[in-house]
């Protein structure tokens, strides 16, 4: 029988801690890039020594970081099979989260787009998306469960093939002190859904290879973001693809730019949000 | 992206998540059986690299079995009726004023209280000292190139979240057939493992408990050999009416 472990000589100490050194420079196909600047996929246009967030998400993963108020937050997806399911915090107070029915109701829009506010329960813009060339995103369906994943793919274990968007949620809310009750309904980037006119749910899926989208933060936030499957994706196996994230400084929607006055319910979330964030010292 | 093809149950589906390793094909397996008297009330298989956990009354005995040899079932014990206390290792450790676990020592709890017993044990000494790992402090120890690989927190975290527990539950451990030498230097790591195929602990629950277990994924030293296999957990209770197994 040969071993891995024929490969590795950990019979004492200091032989395991030379065994361990030595993975060091290995790399992944998934994985953090730290500094962030060291990233092999900067997207062009970015500068890379402004980057304070850069990784590559693998497929079934998820990640998760508390972000400053104004950060750029850009989600790529290479292959055109990421699935981005998204969930925001204001991370001074997690009980203001992500609530997708405003975020609809309010704008007056189902589809997500360039200028459409992730609203809070509270009345506040937690951030805005400021860059879309895929136009292929969701706010009907959430994640996948246990049990739906399970139905699908046979398993939802989270060591196995197929793990669900909450069972991931979880795990990256927990990093948090979050738990179960802190899920609310998430939004999922690159794979689209429509409503038809009888109200069915079209999976339109990807708009192709080499998307992204771009947010910014219009408070400080907690972002969690998972990479499985889209609920209604219709392919029997589970063959999402990686999911890029890069970050780095900006400005906050502050008067002055367009999209400050963009539309009378968007213009006074932002006011909310800087009100809020003026008598936080912010 | 690779993509790799994996049979659950009767379902094989393929996947591009990047699934860790199991045991290579001809790794000896000896599903051995319970290190305790009584009857079996719970038999169960812990997949490589999966969580499982467990509610036991007081005086039932739950056997380990390494089936695969020197794999690493990384444990958590509750009190099932306030899992505010949980077990605790420098209570346990100070209290029987040795850092290893062998047979009669008693899991404490944080309030000093025993948890568990262990009533049988079939390898020289086991760990409590080495914690568990995660994908995190893999970072740390092996690169970041290790970050997106399954670790036991992530089973400690899902499996908590079946009960109701979170990361503020999640404290120091015991792993079962891992190997952390403490030399006269202070230098300590894990390195080989002492135990192989079959190899048992036996552990009597003194109040009712709740048990989690990860079945740990670690490929990047030799905590599991590398090569992770199953465990198999059974649980006894006794049958003459008395408490002892």
């Amino acid at each position: 029988m040969t071993s891995i472990a024929d490969d590795h000589q950990t019979d004492s100490v200091l032989a395991a801690r030379a065994d361990a050194r030595a993975q060091a420079e290995r790399t992944s196909e998934y994985m953090p890039y730290r500094p962030a600047s060291s990233s092999p996929v900067v997207p062009q246009g970015v500068d890379r020594d402004a980057l304070v967030w850069a990784e590559t998400v693998a497929p079934g993963g998820y990640t998760h970081r508390i972000i400053a108020r104004g950060t750029r937050l850009r989600l790529d997806d290479p292959t055109g099979n990421a699935c981005a399911h998204v969930i925001v915090y204001n991370a001074l107070e997690t009980n203001e989260r992500l609530n997708v029915a405003d975020t609809i109701k309010i704008p007056w829009q189902a589809y997500l787009g360039v200028g459409h506010p992730l609203l809070s329960g509270d009345g506040r813009a937690l951030a805005t998306i400021t860059a879309d060339t895929s136009g292929r995103h969701d706010t009907f369906c959430g994640t996948s469960t246990d049990e739906s994943t399970t139905a699908k793919y046979g398993s939802a274990a989270p060591e196995g093939p197929s793990p669900s968007g909450r069972s991931r949620f979880l795990l990256a809310a927990a990093k948090h002190g979050l738990t179960g009750r802190d899920l609310p309904p998430s939004v999922s980037f690159f794979q689209g859904v429509h409503v038809e006119a009888d109200g069915g749910l079209s999976f339109l899926g990807s708009a192709g290879e080499g998307t992204h989208v771009e947010l910014v933060a219009e408070l400080p936030l907690l972002v969690l973001i998972v990479n499985v499957p889209h609920p209604l994706d219709p392919a029997d196996d589970y063959l999402v693809g990686p999911l890029r994230v890069h970050a780095w400084p900006g400005e906050p929607t502050l008067p002055g730019n367009p999209q400050f006055t963009a539309t009378p319910e968007v213009n006074r979330a932002y006011l909310n949000s800087i009100d809020y964030a003026e008598a936080r010292g912010l | 992206m690779t993509i790799t093809t994996h049979t659950v149950g009767d379902r094989v589906i393929e996947t591009t998540v990047p699934v860790g390793a199991h045991y290579v094909e001809g790794t000896t397996l000896d599903p051995s059986g319970p290190l305790a008297t009584g009857a079996i009330v719970l038999d169960e298989a812990v997949a490589p690299l999966a969580p499982w956990s467990a509610r036991l009354t007081a005086g039932q005995t739950l056997t380990i079995v390494d089936v695969g040899g020197n794999q690493s079932a990384d444990f958590l014990v509750y009190n099932a009726q306030d899992t505010d206390e949980r077990y605790s290792t420098p209570d346990t450790l100070a209290w029987q004023k040795n850092a290893y676990l062998r047979e009669g020592s008693i899991l404490r709890s944080n309030l000093g209280r025993p948890l568990m017993t262990v009533t049988g044990n079939e390898i020289d000494r086991q760990d409590t000292i080495g914690g568990a790992c995660s994908k995190e402090s893999n970072t740390l120890r092996y690169g970041f190139h290790t970050e997106h690989q399954h670790g036991c927190r992530e089973n400690f975290l899902a499996e908590a979240a079946r009960h109701g527990l979170g990361a503020r539950d999640l404290v120091s451990n015991i792993n079962w057939f891992m190997n952390v030498p403490v030399e006269a230097d202070g230098t300590l790591g894990i390195v080989d493992g002492m135990s192989a195929p079959g190899k048992r602990v036996a552990l009597r629950a003194e109040m009712d408990v709740l048990v989690i277990v990860s079945n740990c994924p670690q490929m990047n030293n030799p905590c599991n050999d590398f090569n992770c296999t199953p465990l198999r957990m059974i649980v006894t209770a006794p049958t003459d009416g008395s408490d002892h197994a």
